[in-house]
């Protein structure tokens, strides 16, 4: 095939999104926009009682980086603990993904604040405050800076 | 492969190709160096070439200036003027906000130098308001520029009424008419224009060449300083052989125009009929019936144009998209990543990134092509709906 902007993984995962659909009985379901391009995802979460990522479903309307990063921070998710998927950054979906083009790079960081987005919402439906999130996620930038 | 962006460039006549050849390799002269039989060659073959291109658009020979491109030939056009002495009192330029970006971003730089742009609005087809073109233009007015077919949507200007008003009014009009010259006829007389756009990678001629038609009675002057090449218009020597393949391009198109068209429309209209009936989120973009032949584009809503496009692809069809996304894929800067200007001109929604397609046909296309892109679309739809948070199943 021939190879274009977008690596074999990125097409591959675009050909065969891994996790696509809904999930009726989430309980995380964070969706957000990008203004600059217009793209949307919305992620679905299931976290068991011990806080481990069950499973994952997402929906996207976007390019072919957008629905790749989206199907490949699904594939990252699964099995995660509540605190390992705050850790999964935008750089670790573009890794598995074996790059993105420059100007894609904003459709990974989607998916990384759909995740945020979710885990907010789940933070919500289990009585807690959804600050925790931004808190824990300020805590893991900082870990990285020293 | 079912190549389907034609308006990006067509595949070269093989006659076309075989006419350059011998300019690549035994006849290699300088065309400035006609005093032996080499140079004499291929200054004889530019000027028959020249014959040819003046001949499909209704002009004369010594009307033609060469370029590298539409992109040339608009700038050529716009700046030449706007450098010229003999216009230096007149500093408003009225274009369309559908132009090519070579004709947009010039009128931006002239912005620098004390000129005024209008530009003109489109109704959703993308077609200019006649009576806005005539208010519009002032005694400060220089020039009219106004495309005779956009690319992206297929819409076709009426060209020969703007003509008709600018030439009442005194004003110079220059047509870009990179998209239409071999699909559409195109006559300097009957649109009444003093200075015209084509490319050859439009009409089955190689790429990297152009021309651009001067009427006598307009002054330009010239972007590059050097020799006397092209009537003075144009320094630099020239591109023999592209402008030997553009020649047999322009006559292969004055020849056969009349028999590829009509074949070329009918493919169009079944294919957008067929569009159209399949989903009713499904909407045809520009002029249905006013508009180059076997040009069908469209959008869908839930759907982006890139993901639309790259479905094609992996089906071996290749479109164009409008989209922020596609046409941006490998630019630098996200800040870069705006919905085409010409989509949201005409009315698609801006505030999600466009599902815009074009399917521009050549003369090459069959029946087969058109059915097996008609036989995929349904699948490609259904998958990217399914796909998309926006579409809910009615
Ligand atoms: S979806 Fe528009 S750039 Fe990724």
């Amino acid at each position: 095939m021939a190879k274009g902007p977008y690596s074999d993984k990125v097409m591959e995962h675009f050909m065969n999104p891994r996790n696509m659909g809904e999930i009726n009985d989430a309980n995380g379901v964070g969706e957000v926009g990008n203004p600059a391009c217009g793209d949307v995802m919305k992620l679905y979460l299931k976290i068991s009682d011990d806080g481990i990522v069950e499973d994952v479903k997402f929906k996207t309307f976007g390019c072919g980086a957008a629905i790749a990063s989206s199907s490949m921070a699904t594939e990252l998710l699964k099995g995660k603990t509540v605190e390992q998927i705050l850790e999964l950054t935008n750089n670790a979906i573009v890794e598995a993904l074996d790059g993105l083009p420059p100007a894609k790079i904003h459709c990974s960081v989607m998916a990384e604040e759909a995740i945020e987005a979710a885990l907010k919402d789940y933070y919500v439906r289990v009585g807690k405050d959804p600050k925790i999130v931004d808190e824990m996620k300020a805590k893991i930038k900082d870990k990285v800076k020293h | 492969m079912i190549y389907l962006d034609n308006v990006a460039g067509t595949k070269p006549d093989e006659r076309v190709v075989e006419k350059m050849i011998p300019f690549l390799k035994e006849k290699y002269g300088n065309p400035s160096a006609h005093f032996y039989p080499l140079g004499r060659e291929a200054f004889e073959a530019v000027n028959e070439a020249r014959e040819h291109v003046a001949n499909l658009i209704d002009a004369t020979p010594d009307e033609i200036v060469f370029t590298s491109c539409g992109t040339e030939s608009n700038n050529m056009a716009i700046k030449g003027l706007a450098l010229n002495d003999n216009y230096k009192d007149k500093k408003h330029i009225i274009i369309s906000e559908i132009e090519h970006f070579s004709v947009q971003n010039t009128c931006i730089k002239l912005l620098n130098e004390g000129y005024k742009i209008t530009k003109l609005k489109v109704d959703n087809n993308g077609q200019i308001n006649l009576d806005d073109l005539k208010k519009s233009i002032t005694d400060d007015t220089l020039l009219v520029s106004i495309m005779s077919a956009n690319p992206e949507i297929g819409t076709i200007q009426d060209s020969a009424a703007i003509g008709q008003i600018c030439k009442e009014k005194g004003v110079i009009y220059h047509v870009d008419a990179v998209a239409s010259v071999g699909h559409q006829k195109v006559s300097v007389k009957d649109f009444n224009c003093d200075l015209l756009s084509l490319a050859g990678q439009n009409f089955y001629g190689p790429r990297g060449t152009g021309a651009l038609y001067v009427n006598k009675e307009v002054k330009l002057t010239p972007l590059f300083d050097g020799g006397f090449q092209e009537n003075g218009y144009r320094s630099g020597s020239e591109n023999v052989a592209g402008i030997v393949g553009l020649g047999e391009a322009a006559r292969i198109a004055k020849d056969e125009m009349d028999t590829y068209i009509p074949k070329m429309q009918a493919l169009g209209k079944k294919l957008m009929a067929s569009l159209e009936g399949m989903f009713d989120f499904l909407h045809i973009t520009g002029d249905k019936s006013k508009r180059l032949p076997g040009h069908v584009s469209f959008w869908i809503e839930y759907i982006e144009g890139e993901s639309l496009l790259l479905w094609y692809s992996l089906n071996n069809i290749y479109g164009a998209s409008g989209s922020a996304c596609s046409s941006n894929i490998l630019a630098e800067d996200e800040d870069d990543l705006a919905a085409s200007h010409v989509l949201t001109a005409v009315g698609v929604p801006n505030d999600i990134c466009a599902g815009s397609m074009t399917f521009s046909m050549s003369k090459y296309i069959t029946e087969e092509d058109i059915d097996k892109v008609i036989e995929v679309t349904p699948t490609i739809v259904t998958r990217l709906c399914e796909m998309s948070p926006y579409y809910n199943k009615k």
